[in-house]
């Protein structure tokens, strides 16, 4: 599903180099819960804007559903996002002053799906995140912040993608949310999901079931997580 | 994105701003209805004074005395330039010059009109038989004199309405009547139709007489003051007009051209003269409404800018999931072409309003085309273009990872 062969990641600014990824090389397979885990500056957000593919690397290849897209022009890694890709990010990123649906609905709007289709679609999506039908008319702005990362997360499975990749989705909630937000991704998860999530946390990282953890843009760790904790409970938010 | 969702997006999009949205609009708005109120203004002042010249009649050649300049210093008459033309060389033009089918010679000089109590000060213009079908003057009450009344000298008169309204009172039937001309005494016989001239020369503010009797008891001499010659039709004008001065020219034993004694003004001469002043003023007009269209472009550019800066974190959303450039790009124009075409919309409608209002207040005849209102309509989705391009190409530029960091 995602291989990734020495990858590396250098940016050049004002003539200095900065080494970002150094030789990075790994995969997941179809079906796991990864957290990729690491400080700030570790190059985990770089090595989500590659998987994610937002940024393509420097050197290396990175293969994603068995085509390699480190080389890609930024019009076709916009069709890989769109195809292939969901995306869970901090700050939600929700459209203002639009309906719940509608924000679910806009991928999509540029996936072409047919207008009659995208209701039933945007409907089953929230489904699957945890969301209740009685807020689907309700304004983005108008429901709390569990609920508004249960849309986007909604928003990132409608189109059906390969993978989840999730962007410290519970930097913004507090931890009992952040909890509900977990057991989401692990029952998407135990639904045959391939879900990556990118954390600073160990408790976070800890919901997963293997941990890579990254430390000055290289894999100090990647192991089987034995303790994963699993939420069982659900919480209404 | 499809065209109808591309739509749907760019409402929305508008639509959460909405006092900004109308404010953008405004400046578009104002830009178009000045642009079509203005043109229609210039526009129609351009077709009421073509309609005034048309209404002196139609294919008219008007040879008047002297008016040539420039060499004109040779020619001596020993009575001044202004008195060349006589009732003989009409006769000779009726006579020898073909394709015509009317010869009017015309008196017309100023004098203090007097009934009972009332006077006034107009133009009385000695005239033929011929005048009428000439210069398209239909009689109301009564009758216009015949060449009976021009062999006996008779002190008969025909009144404009205008003249008509002014001494005798609006709509009342002078028919039979006696006016004082200069202190002679003249029998009201007939009053003219309103020809609805305004403006520049009214032709309704006139009185006819015989021109026979204009000679021997105001003028005192046998000088004229015009020859309005009718040509059979458009085609052959300036045919006529040459003939007519070779005629002249050879009457008034002048070689050169240069140094006639005299002009043939071709009344399209005339149209096509006014018709460029007019229109001059027309292209003015659109200019100074031109301007105020461009203010409002770089409105709609300044509120473009503004919300592409706003919705940062929006366009690193839409590329994340799939967005591609175009698409972005796509977005903005739509949405400043929305403005623009809205605004463009209320502003011709509201230029319309102004156009009609400007007839009923300034009794201008205001004529809003097809033409202004296509053309305002492009001009605004082309400034929606234009000026939404910079923006949405910036916005269409914008990094996804450094979008979605923004704060």
């Amino acid at each position: 599903m995602i291989e990734c062969t020495h990858i590396s990641k250098t940016y050049v600014n004002s003539g200095e180099q900065t080494h970002v990824l150094k030789d990075v090389s790994f995969k997941i397979a179809e079906g796991e819960f990864v957290a990729i885990m690491g400080p700030s500056g570790s190059g985990k957000s770089t090595l989500m804007n590659i998987l994610g593919a937002l940024d393509v690397p420097s050197k290396g290849r990175y293969i994603l559903d068995g085509r390699d897209i480190s080389t890609l022009s930024d019009d076709e890694l916009a069709d890989v996002r769109k195809n292939k890709i969901g995306f869970v990010f901090q700050s939600f990123n929700l459209l203002r002053r639009a309906t719940v649906l509608r924000n679910v609905a806009l991928p999509l709007l540029y996936s072409e799906v047919p207008e009659t289709e995208r209701a039933a679609r945007a409907a089953e999506a929230l489904h699957a995140a945890g969301m209740d039908e009685s807020r689907f008319q309700h304004l983005s702005n108008q429901i709390s912040g569990g609920q508004m990362q249960r849309v986007a997360i909604a928003r990132a499975l409608v189109n059906n993608p390969a993978i989840i990749l999730a962007d410290e989705p519970t930097g913004n909630l507090d931890s009992k949310t952040g909890e509900i937000v977990l057991s989401t991704f692990q029952r998407l998860n135990e639904a045959g999901r391939t879900i990556i999530l990118i954390t600073h946390e160990q408790y976070i990282a800890e919901h997963a079931d293997r941990i890579i953890q990254i430390k000055d843009g290289v894999i100090v760790r990647d192991e089987k997580n034995r303790q994963k904790r699993h939420i069982t409970t659900r919480h209404e938010a | 994105m499809k065209p109808k969702d591309l739509m749907l997006e760019t409402y929305s999009a508008l639509t959460v701003n909405k006092a900004r949205s109308s404010l953008t609009i405004l400046g578009i708005v104002i830009g178009i209805a000045s642009v079509i109120g203005l043109v229609s203004i210039g526009q129609g002042a351009q077709d009421s004074i073509q309609s005034s010249i048309e209404s002196i009649g139609s294919n008219l050649l008007i040879v008047q005395p002297g008016a040539q300049r420039g060499f004109g210093f040779q020619v001596s008459t020993g009575r001044g330039s202004a008195e060349t033309l006589s009732e003989d060389d009409a006769d000779v033009i009726a006579a020898q010059v073909s394709n015509i089918t009317n010869v009017s010679p015309e008196i017309s000089r100023r004098y203090q009109v007097v009934y009972s109590g009332q006077n006034t000060n107009t133009s009385v213009i000695g005239a033929t038989e011929a005048y009428p079908s000439v210069h398209n003057v239909q009689i109301g009450d009564g009758s216009f004199f015949d060449q009976s009344a021009l062999s006996s000298y008779s002190k008969v008169a025909v009144l404009g309405p205008t003249t008509r309204d002014d001494l005798f009172g609006e709509g009342a039937d002078p028919v039979g009547q006696k006016i004082k001309i200069n202190n002679i005494i003249f029998t009201v016989i007939g009053v003219a139709q309103a020809k609805g001239g305004s403006g520049l020369s009214n032709a309704d503010d006139t009185i006819y007489i015989p021109i026979t009797t204009a000679e021997r008891y105001l003028s005192g001499d046998k000088y004229l003051s015009s020859i309005s010659v009718q040509a059979a039709d458009q085609n052959v004008m300036t045919i006529v007009q040459a003939d007519i001065t070779a005629v002249l020219l050879d009457r008034h034993h002048i070689a050169d051209e240069a140094n006639a004694d005299f002009s043939v003004i071709n009344q399209s001469d005339i149209i096509a003269a006014a018709s460029s002043v007019t229109g001059t003023f027309t292209i003015l007009l659109a200019a100074i409404a031109g301007i105020s269209l461009l203010v409002g472009g770089i409105g709609i550019m300044n509120m473009m800018l503004t919300s592409v800066t706003e919705r940062t974190r929006e366009i690193g959303l839409r590329k994340a999931i799939g967005a591609k450039a175009s698409d972005i790009s796509a977005q903005f124009l739509a949405e400043s072409v929305m403005l623009t075409v809205a605004g463009g919309l209320i502003g011709v409608a509201l230029g319309w309003i102004i156009a009609l209002l400007a007839a009923h207040f300034f009794s201008l005849q205001t004529a809003v085309t097809l033409y202004s209102v296509v053309l305002a309509f492009g001009v605004a989705a082309l400034i929606g273009i234009v000026f939404g391009y910079y923006p949405a190409r910036r916005a269409a530029k914008l990094n996804p990872i450094e979008a979605l960091r923004y704060e």
